[in-house]
Formats: C-alpha cells, sequence, structure tokens
C-alpha cells in the first residue's frame, strides 16, 4: 500500500489545533506546558522564533516536542502566533540521558509552505561531554551542529529555527 | 530494542518541500539534504491519547457548534480505514479535522475572505478510529475559496486531517478533496504531490456510507508509514 501523500498544515490550523492558545472555543488537545514548575521544580522553559529565508520571523507555524527517556513521553504543541515576537514556548523536562547519548528532545514543524513537516530536535549547551560524544550529533558536519543546540539564557533556553540561508537548521531525515 | 525499523516517506508520492508554483514554500523549505537518522526511542515511540476524553459531539461538525440552528450546507458523513503500508488497520487512534464552512470561510481570524461565516459552524472536530482502524464523523460539505498564490487561485473543496499512528515517524497532516472537482487540475498544492500519488487525495463517493434522507457519504482511506517487522501482505 502506498503511503498517504501529505499536505500543508496551511495557514488556518490554529482552531483545530492548538483552538485554546488562539482562544477558539473548542478544547485543546495539548499545550505547550508539557509539566508544570509547581510539580517539578526542575522543569525547563524553552522559546525562540521560527526565521524564513528572508529573515522574517515566521508567524504561522506550529512546533510539537516529543520528549521520550526512560521514565517520561511527554508532548507539547504550540502555534507562534499569539506570543510577543511571535516566539513558541514550552515548558517541559530536560530528557534523562540514555547511556553516550546527549539528551535532546524531538521537534516536528509544521507551516503554511511545508508541503510536508519537518523534523528537528534540539541539544543542550550545558552538556558538552555528552554533546561531544554523541553519535548524531557527530554525524552532522561540524559547522552546522550548532544549529541544534540550544543556548542557556537567564530563563531557560533559547532554540531558534532557520528554514534557510547561512544558519539553516539541520533537519533530519528520519 | 527490537529491530523494528520504521519506512521513510516514499518520495513517490509525497511531495518535495520546494514546489515554487506554491509560492509560500520558496522561503520556508530547507534547502540543505536531510540529515539521514538512525531511528532511536524517540523516533520509535509517541503521543498516545487514549486518556483524551474526545467530547460527545467532537465526531459531529455540523452540530459541535450549534447556537440558534443547524449549520448551512450539504450535510456529508466521511468514514475509512488508518492502515499502515503493511496493510495493518491501526486502532485507537487519533484523527484531528478542520475545515472552511460551506461558504469556503474559516472561523480562522486571519481568513478575511469575503464570505460569510456560520454562527453555527466552527468547522473543528476529532474521532479515534475503532478497534479494526475504522473511523467516521459528520460535517458539511466545505466551500472552495480564493487565496491569493496567483491570480484567479482557488482552493478546492477540502478537509484538513492531523494523524499520529504508531510512534512520531507515522505523522501525517494532510488534505482530503472531492471526486470531481474542476479545481484540482489548477491548485499548486494538490500539485505538489507527484502524479503518483495524487489519486490518494481524492475521496471516493459511497452511496453505501449515505444516509437516506440526511447525509452524503464519502470514503476516504489513510495509509500511514510501515515497517520491517511483517511480512508485506494484500489485505
Amino acid at each position: 500500500m502506498k503511503q498517504t501523500p501529505s499536505q500543508t498544515v496551511g495557514p488556518y490550523f490554529a482552531y483545530g489545533l492548538t483552538p485554546e492558545q488562539y482562544l477558539y472555543d473548542f478544547r485543546s488537545l495539548a499545550d505547550n506546558k508539557m509539566v508544570s514548575f509547581t510539580d517539578h521544580p526542575e522543569a525547563i522553559q524553552i522559546e525562540g522564533q521560527v526565521f524564513d529565508g528572508q529573515g522574517n520571523v515566521i508567524p504561522d507555524a506550529m512546533l510539537e516536542i516529543w520528549l521520550k527517556d526512560s521514565e517520561n513521553g511527554l508532548f507539547g504543541r504550540f502555534g507562534t502566533g499569539t506570543e510577543t515576537g511571535n516566539k513558541f514556548v514550552f515548558h517541559t523536562l530536560k530528557p534523562k540521558p540514555f547511556a553516550n547519548e546527549a539528551p535532546f528532545l524531538s521537534v516536528i514543524l509544521f507551516m503554511r509552505g511545508q508541503l510536508i513537516h519537518s523534523y528537528t530536535r534540539i541539544y543542550f549547551e550545558d552538556e558538552q561531554a555528552l554533546n561531544a560524544k554523541d553519535e548524531v550529533l557527530n554525524s552532522i558536519p561540524a559547522e552546522r551542529r550548532n544549529t541544534l543546540i540550544a543556548q542557556k539564557t537567564k530563563y531557560g533556553y533559547r532554540f531558534d529555527i532557520h528554514m534557510q540561508g547561512d544558519q539553516e537548521t539541520v533537519f533530519f531525515d528520519i | 530494542m527490537s529491530d523494528i525499523i520504521y519506512n521513510k516517506f516514499d518520495w513517490e508520492v509525497q511531495p518535495p518541500h520546494l514546489h515554487p508554483d506554491y509560492k509560500s514554500t520558496v522561503f520556508r523549505a530547507p534547502t540543505k539534504p536531510l540529515i539521514a537518522l538512525k531511528q532511536s526511542l524517540a523516533e520509535l515511540s509517541g503521543p498516545v491519547f487514549g486518556d483524551f476524553n474526545l467530547g460527545p459531539l467532537d465526531h459531529d461538525l455540523s452540530k459541535n457548534s450549534i447556537v440558534n440552528g443547524e449549520p448551512l450546507g450539504e450535510r456529508i458523513v466521511v468514514h475509512g480505514k488508518v492502515m499502515n503500508e503493511n496493510g495493518q488497520s491501526i486502532p485507537n487512534t487519533l484523527i484531528e479535522i478542520w475545515q472552511a464552512n460551506s461558504c469556503g470561510r474559516y472561523v480562522h481570524k486571519v481568513d478575511q475572505h469575503d464570505a460569510p461565516l456560520d454562527p453555527n459552524f466552527l468547522g473543528a472536530g476529532r474521532c479515534m478510529t475503532d478497534s479494526e482502524g475504522n473511523y467516521k464523523f459528520y460535517t458539511i460539505k466545505p466551500g472552495a475559496y480564493p487565496w491569493g498564490n496567483h491570480y484567479n487561485a482557488w482552493r478546492p473543496n477540502h478537509i484538513h486531517f492531523s494523524l499520529f499512528g504508531a510512534n512520531i515517524t507515522n505523522r501525517l497532516v494532510t488534505q482530503m478533496y472531492f471526486p470531481g472537482d474542476p479545481l484540482l487540475q489548477y491548485d499548486p498544492i494538490f500539485l505538489g504531490v507527484p502524479p503518483k500519488g495524487r489519486e490518494l487525495l481524492i475521496s471516493k463517493f459511497d452511496l453505501s456510507i449515505t444516509e437516506d434522507n440526511f447525509a452524503l457519504g464519502y470514503r476516504f482511506d489513510f495509509v500511514l508509514r510501515g515497517n520491517n517487522a511483517t511480512p508485506f501482505e494484500n489485505i
């Protein structure tokens, strides 16, 4: 059997996929609070922007984050159209690393102008030892590796996604 | 870990990232080759929504936003099966649904097409497949609408879907079209799919699911990425 072809999520996904975030009267299945800081004082905040090939911030992308480690399977979803600067923001945990593997979050990215979604990963700046010996990171040309590494900030981590250009984010064929 | 490996995207039927006729792809499509990734536990797992209790009318877009009367338009029922490439049905998997109303207008605040909103129609819903992978929902047939990609660009009637399947390699967001739609031949989004995949996006009119004196029926099956775990078979 042949796969059903992908089609773009389009510009109007908000009331179907992220309704509460965009204040539509329909219950959301998932949001950007993958954990709460109240229950998990060790939780982290990750924020960033998605840039197109002209350097403009994309205001109608949707990100999904999947965290899988030995303890948790956590899912989050957020559109870039409601925060200041059209940022995305997630509250999540830093995954527990498996042996010799640097911790990472899986990202699935959708937007108008993408006929098929993109996969990337978020690694962490403050995991230098594990990052240095990680098989996946080492399979990526050195000059592009940093596009996958979230930078530590006062508030948590910053992770920008560039669809094109010198800093084009690494996307994976999974 | 087992040795199960999920199939990759089948580029014989999947659209490319860059399809210049669809203008928004020009500055949004990645330009560098994708990096091959050995699937790990993260790719071979994914969210499960068994504990998300669907609302009683989530599967009926013709009723789930009624304020003071029935929504306008042609009532339809859409059904089908969710499978993988191996032909195995995928039970208890979530399908999210969104669409324009019968006039071709989305509730979304960004949609400024000069066609009326329907106070009794939101255009969002969801359903789960049953133990055999079958699904069914009711809605109003969506209208065509202009979208500014080029002069006289009109989207064919379509319903948007989002599916999760077995793990994140299975993730699928797509659109279902209707048989005989004359706009398909001009639509760069539909035509972004290679010729071999296009028919797979067109639903079939189905008299057997059509409900007498109530709603026209359409069938649309989903096929998600399969794996190497079982021999291929014809089902």
